[in-house]
């Protein structure tokens, strides 16, 4: 789950990380209101993507008139195919410095890792091609987080020691952060330091782990309904789908499955028009639902599932396939390959229900390529 | 000979009263596995497919000697399960729970490698030693003895290799699936070294995915130094989109990092022969083991 700038920073200045004072508007009246009470203002875009500043979604105002006018422009606009319709008026801050701090995940290492750059203001993939030399980094032993110690040793490393006594609080307090709220990812960039010496945070991002939501139950980050409808309401059935840009829907069990279909209809000149995993041991209802979503969408010209059958059993993957036909009135190409368990029982229903099942994986692609491209045009 | 399990080791599982783990461990039992206990806190003192169920891994160890765990435990508790194998002392720890916090496993890891134990997984569909036991997911039918060692970071996928395998006649030692979570037990380096002193494997298929670089991990450290046999490699995604989680909450590319090209890269340049589909890895495999049915009895 991820969260909007302006409801990080709520949670910033919660665990005592300074952040400017600002607030949340919905209409450009609401933005010359905050500029009155603020003075100069930032007037930022909220939604939950970067690169917000280039696309003209962050703007300075310096009176309420301008405020007005400039929330007018940028409410309302799509940035990455979101619709921005808050904007967070904070303000506008002297800055002379960009830094910044942030803790992700360290696969290799099977840690967290805290991370901090004397480089901010851009993303810290891009400091660590152009600017190596600015970024440290420190693995916290994840039962007992950083210690004072280990934390100053990162802001020497990273060039900012006469910082040190000001950051080394707000790195503790990031960490803490993060573990409160199980954070994939959580990050002050950038780390502002002011014409007056102070540190404050300029930007802020967060992700939750979603295998976290369950201890989490009461947060809410940014609203469902700005994401794709499709994977919105593949989320609401409990599939496990990714909208792709090309035309044909696949459904398989199995993440690296799925992930290998995609590539074989790829191989064999096609394009998915989605990822969809059923998962392990699914019942014909949830192939039903599988297909209903992917009959719906307007994108896809043909429909190929791959099923391996291990604890998933052919007949119920076929009277699922078949009951969802005949209810969906379905006239896309459908193209099935069906293994392991049961299969000869899933085959025959198939059959019997004029479906003729595939003998591979790579026949059953390059044959739904063909009828979708065909189907097409 | 195989490897990290045999028929002699003495397994339990913990969550063995639950839906998923009642039927698993049933399956583990007519595969063969040599079965001991259960484990399900409050339910000690009961048995289930004629197996004694104890509340503690610790008194389940100490009454039959179990020295491997197959976990099947809901997510919230699954990280605390892992640690409570590895404080008893149980050698090998197999994690087939998804969805388990991060935080949570991190920390987990962070015990059992302290407590210089083995975990494979988490998310992941456990381990087959051919004809003799199995700990996890993987369907029994498939398998067949042999001398081909795969180890696959994809459940399904790794059953299309076993299965196409056995159906060409070539068997397998041992089948590893270490997982799809970005954070693991053993990785594909620690279970490639495995396979290096296993006299009986002859050959070791490798089935990765995008996300991370434990496959460029593997490639450098111990395919390029030579593993005396051959490696064939195959890397699933290739066409998937940066950003992306495709199913596995650890297949997703980074930025530059966890491409397939880089991946298909590393395992050329350090001697893999890499293939393009199941297909040829099934083929190649059994190229690499010589004519199989002379060595396989079934």
């Amino acid at each position: 789950m991820k969260f909007l700038e302006y409801q990080v920073k709520e949670r910033f200045r919660a665990a005592g990380i300074p952040v400017p004072d600002g607030r949340l508007a919905k209409t450009p009246d609401e933005a010359a209101l905050a500029a009155g009470a603020l003075g100069p203002i930032a007037v930022k875009a909220q939604v939950p993507v970067g690169g917000r500043g280039k696309a003209g979604g962050i703007k300075l105002a310096k009176t309420a008139a301008d405020a007005k006018s400039v929330a007018g422009e940028i409410l309302g606009m799509t940035i990455k195919g979101y619709t921005v319709r808050e904007i967070w008026c904070e303000t506008a801050q002297d800055i002379t410095r960009e830094l910044y701090l942030g803790l992700t995940l360290d696969r290799d290492a099977r840690k967290p890792v805290l991370i901090l750059s004397a480089q901010g203001g851009m993303e810290i993939e891009e400091v660590a091609e152009t600017h190596p030399e600015t970024i440290a980094k420190l693995h916290p032993d994840p039962w007992r987080g950083p210690l004072p110690f280990e934390v100053r040793d990162l802001i020497f490393r990273a060039g900012l020691g006469p910082l040190q006594a000001q950051l080394t609080p707000l790195v503790v307090k990031l960490y803490g952060l993060a573990r409160t709220y199980d954070a994939l990812t959580i990050e002050i960039n950038p780390l502002a330091l002011t014409q007056d010496g102070g540190l404050v945070a300029a930007d802020g991002k967060l992700e939750i782990d979603e295998n976290a939501m369950f201890r989490h139950k009461d947060l809410h980050g940014t609203d469902e309904s700005e994401e794709d409808p499709l994977e919105a309401e593949a989320r609401r059935r409990r599939l496990t789908y990714v909208r792709l840009d090309g035309s044909i829907g696949v459904i398989g069990n199995g993440a690296g499955l799925v992930m290998n279909t995609l590539d074989l209809v790829s191989r064999e000149g096609g394009r998915a028009a989605n990822f969809l995993d059923i998962g392990g041991g699914a019942k014909a209802e949830v192939v039903h639902s599988a297909l209903e979503l992917l009959a719906g969408d307007p994108h896809v010209k043909g429909i190929l599932i791959n099923i391996f059958g291990g604890i998933t059993r052919g007949d119920e993957v076929a009277h699922g396939i078949i009951d969802a036909s005949r209810d969906l009135n379905l006239k896309l190409p459908l193209v099935v390959r069906m293994t392991g368990t049961r299969e000869e029982e899933g085959r025959q229903l198939l059959r019997e229900a004029g479906i003729t099942p595939e003998a591979t994986a790579t026949g059953a692609a390059r044959k739904i390529v063909e009828l979708a491209t065909g189907a097409g045009r | 000979m195989s490897i990290l399990l045999s028929k002699e080791s003495r397994v339990l599982v913990q969550g063995l009263t639950g839906r998923e783990g009642s039927f698993h461990a049933e399956q583990m039992k007519a595969y063969g596995t040599n079965l001991v206990a259960g484990v399900s806190p409050g339910k000690g003192g009961s048995t289930q497919l004629g197996i004694p169920i104890f509340d503690t891994v610790v008194d389940a160890r100490r009454e039959t000697g179990a020295d491997v765990s197959g976990i099947f435990v809901p997510a919230p508790f699954a990280a605390d399960a892992i640690m409570e194998a590895a404080a008893a002392g149980i050698g090998l720890i197999v994690c087939i729970t998804e969805g388990i916090p991060l935080y949570d496993m991190v920390r987990a890891r962070a015990f059992v490698a302290a407590a210089g134990v083995k975990l494979i997984g988490p998310n992941c569909p456990g381990l087959v030693t051919a004809g003799q036991a199995k700990v996890g997911i993987i369907p029994n039918h498939i398998n067949r003895e042999g001398s081909v060692g795969i180890v696959s970071r994809s459940g399904t996928l790794t059953y299309e290799v076993i299965q196409g395998l056995s159906q060409a006649g070539v068997g397998q030692t041992t089948s590893v699936g270490i997982g799809g979570d970005p954070i693991l037990g053993l990785s594909f380096t620690e279970v490639l070294r495995l396979f290096k002193d296993d006299p009986a494997t002859r050959a070791v298929v490798m089935i990765g995915e995008i996300g991370g670089s434990d496959e460029e991990a593997a490639a450098d450290e111990v395919i390029s130094p030579g593993l005396g046999k051959p490696v064939i490699g195959f890397i699933s995604g290739r066409t998937a989109p940066p950003g992306k989680r495709m199913g596995h909450a650890g297949a997703i590319i980074s930025g530059s990092t966890g491409t397939a090209a880089s991946k298909l890269k590393a395992l050329t340049q350090a001697g893999a022969q890499v293939c393009d589909t199941i297909e040829e890895v099934v083929a190649a495999a059994a190229a690499a083991v010589g004519q199989p049915s002379s060595a396989v009895h079934r």
